[in-house]
């Protein structure tokens, strides 16, 4: 973990309530996908804890929705804005459990991890398949940066305005892969557990006082004792979660 | 040069800045980012006899100046803070801790104090009578003037090290409590725990803390720990570690003219990790502004006149 002051470089919408953040600074602290970043945000009294989307050549990505004060502040911040982040939290996914053919599931907000993921993954030499959740057509981001990242790419809407209509779950009976990777809400892990064929890991969220492993607010009980979800995870694999 | 350098029952702290428990784990989350030797001390996470989860999840809810939380005392027992986290402390933090210690019972409590009292590593024994978090005990031992009485005579006889009662701020007459627990021989008073608080969520419209109800901290409660602080000071002669709030040098200058000896910083630790250090580092010149050679020199200055 490190805390640094990078500069906003970009905040553009993407998508419906979506947003895009491209910050400049130092970020050799992130050292996996799957890891965050925690935001203070003027006038919020605790940060705000976002995936790592990208990271490349000192330029952090990050793909955020806004759902209340903290992240419709966020998305006023103007480019030459400098942030506080505290950088590099959280395990990360095991890019090297991914075998020949992983699977990435990335519903809504769970989206973004899985961009850097999936480019680990083209780099350690896997050919990944990504499904990508969203509710409507308009809320439907990075589907050409994962087919351009290398990744055989599905996009599902549940109204079906766009791409399959269904859920996740719809697309992945039907695909053969060696390991999934998932995160999103909930209620996606649920219907996901149910459908997958193979061992892998999903990303949880929990409300958050440090995001560093100080204060046991995030705690979860797994079947080796409890983690906490921002030091012991986000990342959980498939086969220590209590369901 | 100015004097940073406090005394807590004959124990002389660098200087009064010591993270409050439960906001530093066993300090080892601080130490790989700076030396946390240059704290005056820190009090570990509240410990209890058997391991215990906590609470469930959301345990935290975010309020316009601090935040509540229901942990509930998670932590993994006295045997393993005595034989894992202790051992392991001592690679990174050179001085002594303050062991924080929850019991649901009387009884519970003498075991905690006689366990931490034997550890050289331990300097003071701080009671936690006042967790709003836990059902078994916590803040009920700490609203009543004949509990904390009879816990601190039982804890004395079982132990040599100096014992400080760590108080609750949900009572009607703080003072009362505190005297009590003077009266039973103890050798400090820590205060304040959290506030009860909850929050709820418009969009659910449910409590947003899966228990309803937390325990308030942050900025927003230092007036009311200060005043605490202050009325406390009038009535006891035994030393006041302040907490509550504290975010900034000022604070901690303010809080020892109110009447406290030394300093807890817990909330400010979650939200900048390195709070307590800026603190530690900014206090020199903060005393020079206000011209205060010794911070010994202004403890319960505001009583004066
Ligand atoms: C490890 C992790 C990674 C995340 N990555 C992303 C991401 O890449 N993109 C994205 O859009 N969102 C992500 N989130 C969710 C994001 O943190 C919340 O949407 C955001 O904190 C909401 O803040 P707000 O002030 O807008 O909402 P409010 O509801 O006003 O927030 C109130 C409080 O609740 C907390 N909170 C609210 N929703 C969540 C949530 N889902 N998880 C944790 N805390 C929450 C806030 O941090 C704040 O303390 C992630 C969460 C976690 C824990
Ligand atoms: C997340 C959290 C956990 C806490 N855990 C403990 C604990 O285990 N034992 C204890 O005596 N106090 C505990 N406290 C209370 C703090 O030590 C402190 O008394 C209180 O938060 C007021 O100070 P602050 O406003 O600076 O945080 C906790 C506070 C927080 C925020
Ligand atoms: S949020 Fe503090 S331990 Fe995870």
């Amino acid at each position: 973990m490190e805390r640094i002051f990078p500069k906003v470089t970009g905040n553009a919408k993407i998508a419906e309530n979506t947003y895009e953040m491209r910050l400049s600074g130092d970020f050799s602290s992130i050292t996996a996908p799957g890891q965050f970043v925690n935001f203070a945000v003027e006038g919020c009294y605790l940060r705000r804890p976002i995936s790592v989307c990208d990271v490349e050549n000192g330029i952090l990505t990050v793909v955020y929705k806004t759902v209340g004060k903290g992240t419709e502040i966020m998305s006023r911040i103007r480019p030459g804005e400098t942030m506080d982040v505290l950088s590099g939290l959280g395990n990360g996914y095991d890019v090297g459990a991914g075998g020949k053919r992983p699977l990435l599931i990335g519903g809504g907000a769970g989206v973004p991890p899985m961009y850097m993921l999936c480019k680990a993954l083209v780099r350690a030499g896997a050919r990944p398949v990504a499904v990508l959740g969203f509710n409507s057509r308009n809320e439907v981001f990075y589907e050409d940066e994962f087919k351009a990242a290398g990744a055989e790419t599905h996009v599902t809407t549940v109204d079906g305005s766009y791409g399959i209509k269904g859920y996740v779950t719809d697309v992945i009976g039907k695909l053969d892969y060696t390991y999934f990777y998932a995160c999103g809400p909930e209620a996606m892990f649920k219907a996901v557990e149910k459908t997958v064929k193979s061992d892998g890991e999903y990303s949880f969220e929990e409300r958050m006082g440090c995001g560093f492993g100080a204060c046991m607010g995030c705690s979860c009980k797994t079947k080796y004792g409890s983690k906490r979800i921002c030091k012991d995870g986000p990342v959980l694999k498939r086969g220590e979660i209590i369901w | 040069m100015v004097d940073t350098k406090v005394t807590l029952s004959g124990w002389e702290l660098d200087n009064p800045v010591i993270p409050a428990s439960g906001t530093f784990g066993y300090g080892k989350e601080f130490a790989e980012l700076y030396d946390i030797n240059i704290l005056g001390t820190f009090s570990f996470k509240g410990t209890t006899v058997e391991p215990r989860f906590g609470n469930p999840t959301p345990r935290i809810a975010e309020c316009p100046a601090g935040i509540i939380n229901s942990i509930g005392l998670q932590n993994p027992g006295m045997e393993h803070v005595i034989s894992e986290e202790l051992p392991e402390m001592k690679k990174y933090f050179g001085k002594k801790v303050i062991a924080n210690l929850g019991g649901a019972n009387i009884d519970e409590y003498a075991r905690l104090a006689e366990a931490f009292g034997k550890e050289e590593q331990v300097g003071i024994l701080e009671i936690n009578v006042s967790c709003p978090n836990v059902k078994d005990g916590g803040m009920a031992h700490g609203t009543s003037c004949e509990n904390v009485y009879n816990i601190v005579k039982r804890l004395k006889s079982v132990t040599e090290k100096p014992v400080y009662m760590k108080l609750t701020p949900n009572v009607t007459d703080i003072v009362s409590v505190a005297k009590a627990c003077e009266d039973g021989g103890a050798d400090g008073i820590s205060l304040i725990n959290t506030m009860t608080g909850m929050r709820v969520d418009l969009k659910s419209k449910k409590p947003v803390v899966a228990n309803k109800i937390a325990g308030y901290s942050g900025k927003g409660v230092f007036p009311v720990a200060l005043r605490m602080v202050y009325q406390v000071y009038e009535a006891v002669k035994i030393p006041i570690i302040g907490m509550g709030g504290v975010s900034c040098a000022e604070d901690v200058v303010e809080m020892m003219l109110a009447g406290a000896s030394a300093v807890g910083v817990g909330t400010a630790n979650l939200i900048n990790p390195y709070a307590s250090k800026e603190i530690v580092e900014a206090l020199p010149a903060v005393m020079e502004k206000y011209g205060i050679n010794s911070l010994k020199d202004i403890i319960g200055g505001a009583h004066n006149g």
